[in-house]
């Protein structure tokens, strides 16, 4: 017991952050896939999951205990250590972002200079391992699933990062709790509502979900990157795409929509976590929305429009948020 | 140019018209029908298999054993037995067999009945795992209701 005591606080800030990070993201898969699915449901004139539970509330759960279960099986020809390895490349970067998050003034781990730019670099792993999947599965679809996936994350990164740069030049910080409390008064949504709109479009494409969802597109590839892969292995893969979801939805509240900021609440350090989590679910909401809207767009579509209007865009607003900072 | 802004602005428009049809679809009402415990309405003009009708004041079948649907039946799915007893005018009924699966619903049986002794059921839960199951005795089925 001494020995936790005469620890530095930080030191065990950092676990216990962690242990409800991790937990936060498993309950955020499970409220995440019951959700996409009633919604799915509704827009559809259906029910979605009714049979486990009140209304089916206890679905997922129950599909989580059937992929524990099931075996994983490895293709013989498949690259057999990276095939193993890739599912946890794509859940362990979809996590890590949660360590500089600014849930509230006080409820983040980690408050670092560089945590905006941190966040990105771990979003930009994620393609990595979908590369590795799809390279590793020795599958015609899993390497096409792969191979789209790369370019199109690469023509992604590049208007998410230009329109996250103009409101870094605004605040002049790449810390994201003094990009929150610069929104005390205004949020950026409203300084800057072009640049969060090509955030948004483009953080959709690179969380790969509908209307951008090629690398999956299960229609033409079966299941693209993720063809061979079958149980917890697959699991991963979808809940490193819900954490995924989660991040770029509570990038885009941290910095567009005002973090915590909302009305005043008893112990606000902590309970304004409630209006982070309001504004993050309901971009999710958004997300789920366009997914059951639109249909999938054609490849040369997507680059297209990312090329040719997503990143002309973001120069112009960047160039003018240049000019007016200066000025 | 002006291609170029014409071709955004329609996307933007297109797309938010999509938008309001799935809310739109979103916030009314569901249709689907939870069928073990919920069941949809079926209509008396529904064509299941054959029943025989009873007569109400005797209580025994309308049918006369004329066999005219056993011949009209183009499936010749339909078999009609019957026998004469000794000191009756008519012949009676013994049996009314009828092999559904050769059925093809078609209904010049129940047109043909001149005594009206036939209609359809509004029985649509078939399912048999044996093809012997869908060979009915319609006169057991008539006595057991």
């Amino acid at each position: 017991m001494d020995f936790f005591i005469n620890l530095p606080p930080h030191m065990l800030r950092i676990p216990i952050a962690l242990l409800l990070v991790i937990t936060l993201v498993f309950v955020n898969a499970l409220i995440m896939v019951y959700l996409e699915r009633k919604i799915a449901g509704h827009m559809q004139y259906r029910p979605g999951p009714m049979e486990v539970g009140w209304h089916g509330i206890l679905q997922t759960a129950i599909d989580a205990v059937k992929l524990m279960s099931k075996q994983l099986i490895i293709p013989d020809d498949a690259h057999r250590k990276l095939f193993r390895i890739a599912p946890l490349l794509a859940f362990v970067p979809a996590v890590l972002p949660f360590a500089v998050m600014p849930f509230s003034p006080e409820l983040q781990a980690v408050d670092i200079n560089i945590g905006l730019i941190f966040i990105l670099a771990m979003a930009a792993l994620n393609v990595m391992a979908v590369f590795a999947a799809g390279w590793a599965s020795n599958n015609k679809y899993g390497l096409l699933g792969a191979m789209r996936s790369v370019s199109q994350n690469i023509a992604y990164e590049i208007p998410i990062l230009l329109s996250l740069l103009a409101v870094g030049m605004v605040v002049n910080s790449f810390k994201l709790s003094e990009i929150v409390s610069y929104q005390e008064n205004i949020w950026f949504v409203l300084l800057q509502p072009l640049a969060f709109l090509i955030y948004f479009v483009s953080s959709v494409a690179e969380t790969n979900r509908a209307p951008f969802d090629l690398p999956e597109a299960e229609s033409e590839l079966t299941a693209g990157f993720h063809t061979e892969y079958s149980g917890m292995g697959f699991a991963l893969f979808f809940l490193g795409e819900y954490t995924e979801m989660f991040v770029v939805s509570s990038i885009a509240t941290a910095v567009f929509l005002g973090g915590w900021h909302g009305f005043t609440l008893p112990f606000f350090e902590y309970s304004s976590i409630v209006w982070f989590l309001v504004k993050t679910y309901l971009l999710m909401f958004l997300m789920i929305w366009f997914r059951w809207t639109f249909p999938r767009v054609r490849f040369d579509q997507l680059l297209n429009f990312s090329w040719k209007y997503l990143i002309p865009f973001s120069l112009v607003n960047l160039l003018i948020t240049a000019v007016v900072v200066k000025l | 140019m002006n291609a170029y802004f014409r071709d955004l602005f329609e996307g933007i428009k297109s797309l938010l018209v999509g938008m309001t049809v799935t809310i739109k679809a979103y916030f009314s009402p569901v249709v689907t029908v939870q069928y073990p415990r919920e069941k949809n309405y079926i209509t008396p003009n529904y064509r299941g298999h054959l029943l025989l009708i009873k007569d109400e004041k005797s209580g025994l079948p309308k049918c006369v054993a004329c066999g005219i649907c056993e011949r009209s039946c183009p499936s010749g799915c339909i078999k009609v037995q019957s026998e004469k007893k000794e000191g009756e005018k008519k012949k009676t009924l013994t049996g009314y067999n009828l092999d559904f699966t050769k059925c093809s619903l078609c209904g010049i049986c129940v047109e043909s009945c001149s005594f009206g002794a036939i209609e359809y059921s509004n029985e649509y839960n078939l399912a048999g795992l044996t093809r012997e199951e869908f060979h009915y005795d319609l006169l057991k089925v008539l006595k057991e209701t």
